[in-house]
């Protein structure tokens, strides 16, 4: 298009201070984990590697890792089942309701997380504890499917979407039944769409706060909660300060795999 | 061939009963999906706004589970409440306003102006910080608020004290963790927009200005206020962040907190939590209208 020289220069100038002040602040957190002065003064007058070494002997930080991993497996699971039952359920029927299954799916999302907290929170109370089940690795794997289902129902449903019956139906015609077409057929058209969806939703559930907050009782600790419970105490600052460094680094991994993923599908 | 199930196995007969059953199929793929969200999450969500209307007694902290408002008629008499809503709306605003300033421009060279290969870096480069954690972003910001973080460093020399924590450091924080959900529904819009229009705009003697207002402008719209649906609610919903730069700001996401925390007052946290819920509601109910739903 037709823009003046100035209208460029200055978008272009948008640009990158846009994405300076993106990834400043990112980058400060980085610096700051090799600081050796534990007030982070800025900018660091020496450089020390000792805070990687501390947090990575540091029991606390490791077993809430591990929690947050084992509950992200765990709502990913789920939700990779609902997600894709109510997908199907959604793209190949036509039925009363519909659009309201789309809509309570997005629900959990839409809403302040501290809402969805405080309401499972009060129906695992009254409804769990009864049945002797308290609050803990359990709820919070409960808590998180609820809203990760959405991601996984998105990915599966424009999937079915693009892919249509014919496939299926030439399935059908050649003598399998429903279970086989679904395993020889169906399922391994759906899974990078699966992959893409369960990549998502394990991040949101590492990543989530509120919802784990209302639901995951006293014992229970997964990282965000252990890097909130740690962020207020001078002590801890440089243990908080690498594993939020550590953090950064690896958020690299899941956007190499989407790209991987989705490299994949253009063969398709 | 690999495949083994037999004829007239239980596997292929179960297979035969919901190929001929459409219905019967549609019931089993939708029952577990609906049970978990319709009685789990919907009837969670139920009891706690029945539970609204309920009371704590003051003497003994159990719960009366007698109808009543006294919850709401307490939200609207006190001057608190309205003060922590108008500001937590004046945050949300704030928030949606700067990311849609920061946004535009951004998505638009993305778009627009940047050739295909430095686009798909440039989404990239978007959508990174989207994976580093919600806390870590916050945790940042604490770090270049701090006394002796980055923006005093910067501000100093010029004799001016950085804002420390407090109000505008929430927004700041809050603007930078939702800007990516404003700049991808914007470029998303843009790039659908034909370059051909923008050029016979340019030929029918349009200058940047009347082009941008004419021929842009109509087309984003639709694409910034989806991208705002993402800023607002976020922002109306958070507590996280301004407990860590907010200094001593309360938002209503901090009352809901305090009330099932420390004041262990369930139904009146309930009657809190309808505020952003029904504010989110009326933003939606309003948005509809502009058909930017679909752009989500």
């Amino acid at each position: 298009m037709t823009l003046s020289r100035g209208a460029r220069v200055a978008l272009r100038a948008g640009m990158i201070i846009g994405l300076a002040v993106i990834y400043v602040p990112l980058f400060v957190v980085l610096v700051n984990s090799f600081n050796a002065d534990k007030a982070f003064a800025w900018p660091p007058s020496h450089l020390t590697g000792h805070w990687w070494s501390t947090a990575w002997d540091n029991g606390g930080v490791r077993t809430a890792l591990w929690t947050s991993v084992k509950a992200g497996l765990g709502a990913t699971a789920v939700a990779l089942v609902l997600g894709t039952m109510a997908a199907f359920a959604v793209q190949r029927y036509r039925f009363f309701g519909r659009d309201t299954v789309s809509l309570l799916v997005i629900l959990p999302i839409a809403l302040p997380g501290i809402v969805t907290g405080i309401a499972l929170n009060n129906a695992f109370r009254t409804v769990l504890s009864p049945l002797g089940i308290q609050l803990g690795l359990f709820t919070v794997v409960v808590g998180h499917a609820t809203f990760c289902v959405v991601t996984i129902f998105n990915n599966v449903l424009a999937r079915l979407r693009r892919l249509g019956t014919r496939v299926e139906e030439a399935s059908a015609d050649l003598g399998a039944d429903t279970f086989q077409t679904f395993r020889y057929v169906t399922f391994p058209l759906l899974r990078s769409a699966l992959l893409a969806g369960g990549l998502l939703s394990f991040a949101l559930s590492f990543d989530e706060i509120i919802v784990t907050t209302f639901t995951a009782g006293a014992g229970v600790q997964t990282l965000p909660i252990w890097i909130f419970n740690n962020l207020f105490r001078p002590n801890q600052a440089p243990i908080v300060n690498v594993v939020a460094a550590a953090l950064i680094v690896l958020s690299v991994v899941p956007v190499y795999l989407a790209q991987r993923v989705s490299g994949d599908t253009r063969g398709l | 061939m690999s495949i083994t199930a037999t004829p007239g196995g239980p596997v292929r007969r179960l297979a035969g009963l919901l190929h001929r059953r459409p219905y019967l199929r549609l019931a089993t793929l939708l029952s577990a999906p609906l049970l978990w969200l319709v009685v789990a999450y919907l009837g969670s969500l139920a009891a706690l706004f029945a539970a609204a209307f309920w009371t704590t007694d003051d003497f003994t902290g159990e719960v009366v589970k007698q109808f009543n408002l006294d919850n709401f008629q307490e939200l609207w008499s006190q001057t608190v409440y309205r003060t922590i809503t108008v500001r937590s709306v004046g945050v949300a605003a704030a928030v949606t306003v700067i990311d849609a300033a920061v946004a535009f421009p951004m998505a638009f060279y993305m778009a627009k102006i940047a050739s295909p290969r430095a686009q798909r870096w440039l989404v990239i480069a978007v959508l990174t910080p989207l994976w580093a954690s919600y806390l870590v972003k916050a945790y940042a910001w604490r770090i270049m608020f701090s006394g002796s973080g980055v923006l005093s460093w910067i501000l100093d020399p010029f004799g001016i004290h950085g804002p420390g924590y407090g109000l505008p450091a929430t927004i700041t924080t809050l603007a930078y963790l939702w800007l990516p959900y404003m700049i991808l529904p914007i470029y998303a819009g843009l790039e659908r927009l034909p370059n051909s229009l923008l050029d016979a705009a340019g030929d029918l003697g349009a200058r940047t200005f009347r082009t941008f207002r004419t021929v842009i402008w109509p087309v984003a719209v639709p694409a910034v206020i989806a991208g705002s649906i993402f800023t607002f609610s976020l922002s109306l919903g958070d507590y996280i962040t301004v407990k860590i730069v907010g200094g001593k700001s309360q938002l209503i996401g901090n009352v809901v907190y305090d009330n099932i925390g420390a004041a262990d007052n369930l139904p009146f946290a309930a009657a809190v939590a309808t505020i952003p819920v029904v504010i989110m509601v009326i933003y939606l109910v309003a948005v509809r209208r502009t058909g930017a739903l679909d752009n989500l």
